[in-house]
């Protein structure tokens, strides 16, 4: 036992530390280039092409948890993504992401009718003079405005400012007005279908050893699930929604073991892993506006009544009352929204940056005695990390489920103590 | 300087978490020697408990890391 701790102790420094080593190659070329592209940066035609600053352990980490329209496999190989991206002036563009032609860092060599690949994300190019259909860019820079970065792409020596990333808003609610949609199938989507095969065929295969296997020992994926599901029925969903349990154990499981899955999946470090789908705030938001509208239309005369007319307490008190439960109405959602988003996102971070640790020892791969120091502190580190983050994706499947539960529970509970 | 300012907040937000989920494991462990038949749910209370204080830290962390 104790051996087999040992090589896999020494199998995952050596590995950690030859992806530094591999790291520094290609940063090693860049280091002269860089002297001077920090003197041309502050220019007003800071156009050419400079190499990136730094390692930056915060940037990293934001690069990785964030979602991306490419999905890494192993080094430069990356999984072709559908792009469909709508632009209400170009109207409709689908393709695959291979099509930007990924060069370094995740970043597109190709502009396909003004939209461009940066860090692994769709952006799309905020000039009307700039060329529609496909054409070679050179890079990409980015330049300072007030406090914010604006990424500029270079295209035959020209700068165009990048409009921000797109979301499903359009950017009203934060990130910005911008001037196209982004529909397409990304890291994240492309996760959620992964995990919802897996589950099905999970729940498939347990679902029918009920019918082939009944009166008998639970078998295979059964013996996994029984348990877990009978936990959530007997300690969540029976304790706080009483009888009518039966009604809301479909919408409280399947949330349970969404978010179970997202976590576990997210924990794996390597390719179909990875995606940090349940540390992004709108598949949280998502989930948590499925147990708002329930608990909305489920909510009975008392729970309104609680809401906007307290009984058994003086009308002075109602006053103040009645606009902090209204409040309480939209904010339970939202700690429920970001307390997933912030746990996950929470521990992913941590562990890259655990594994950046070997990156700032080793000056970014210029040190091999640095890159193994980094190396022996990071491994443990991110070993403990990681068991402690695969408690917690137990504990914020069962918290979340726990308190979609109360709130659920609260809002249909038919008798009613007198005190309150 | 911001940045400095929301890492202090941050760093009190966990203090003030830190205090929280102490009292709460404390407390739990009292309660469950006190009667050890009802570990399984007092264990659930306490993790129910020490997510929603965490949930308050963990928002000032997120807070502090989008304030520049």
């Amino acid at each position: 036992m104790r051996k087999i701790f040992i090589t896999l102790f020494s199998a995952l420094l050596f590995t950690f530390v030859l992806s530094a080593q591999g790291h520094e190659g290609h940063d090693h070329d860049d280091q002269t280039t860089h002297e001077h592209a920090d003197a041309t940066e502050h220019d007003d035609h800071g156009c050419a092409c400079h190499h990136d600053e730094k390692y930056d352990a915060g940037a990293t980490a934001f690069h990785h948890i964030a979602d991306a329209n490419t999905f890494r496999i192993w080094g430069d190989l990356y999984l072709p993504l559908p792009c469909i991206l709508y632009a209400p002036e170009a109207g409709l563009s689908t393709f695959m992401s291979s099509k930007f032609e990924l060069g370094g860092h995740g970043d597109g060599t190709k502009a396909i009718d003004r939209f461009v690949l940066h860090h692994g994300t769709v952006m799309r190019v905020a000039d009307d003079k700039f060329p529609m259909g496909e054409v070679a860019v050179e890079c990409f820079t980015s330049r300072k405005e007030g406090d914010e970065d604006v990424f500029q792409v270079i295209y035959q020596g020209q700068c165009y400012d990048l409009h921000k990333k797109s979301t499903l808003d359009g950017g009203v609610l934060g990130g910005g007005i911008t001037s196209y949609y982004d529909f397409s199938i990304t890291k994240n989507v492309f996760t959620m279908i992964l995990g919802l095969i897996l589950l099905l065929w999970l729940f498939g295969s347990a679902a029918k050893a009920y019918t082939t296997r009944d009166g008998q020992a639970p078998k295979g994926a059964q013996s996994f699930l029984e348990p877990v599901f009978v936990f959530i029925r007997d300690e969540v969903a029976i304790p706080f929604l009483g009888d009518k349990y039966e009604k809301y154990l479909p919408f409280l499981m399947s949330i349970f073991f969404f978010i179970l899955g997202m976590n576990l999946i997210g924990q794996i470090p390597f390719f179909p892993g990875s995606g940090n789908v349940t540390g992004n705030l709108a598949v949280t938001m998502a989930l948590t506006l499925f147990v708002f509208i329930i608990v909305q239309f489920s909510g009975n005369k008392h729970y309104w009544e609680h809401i906007f007319w307290m009984p058994g307490v003086p009308a002075w008190v109602k006053i103040i009352l009645t606009p902090v439960e209204v409040l309480g109405v939209f904010i339970k959602p939202v700690t429920l929204m970001l307390r997933l988003f912030a746990n996950i996102t929470a521990g992913h971070i941590v562990i890259i940056i655990f594994v950046s640790l070997i990156f700032i020892f080793g000056d970014a791969g210029e040190s091999v005695a640095g890159s193994i120091g980094g190396g022996i502190i990071a491994v443990p580190l991110t070993l403990f990390m990681m068991a402690i983050e695969l408690l917690v994706a137990f504990i914020q499947a069962f918290v979340f489920c726990i308190l979609a539960a109360s709130y659920l529970g609260a809002a249909t509970e038919e008798h009613h103590s007198e005190h309150h | 300087m911001t940045g400095t300012l929301a890492a202090l907040g941050a760093g009190l937000a966990v203090i003030g978490a830190g205090i929280g989920i102490g009292n709460i494991g404390a407390k739990a462990m009292e309660a469950i020697a006190r009667q050890p038949e009802a570990v399984g749910d007092i264990r659930s209370n306490m993790i129910l408990m020490a997510a929603l204080v965490e949930g308050a830290a963990l928002i000032v962390i997120i807070l502090a890391f989008f304030v520049k």
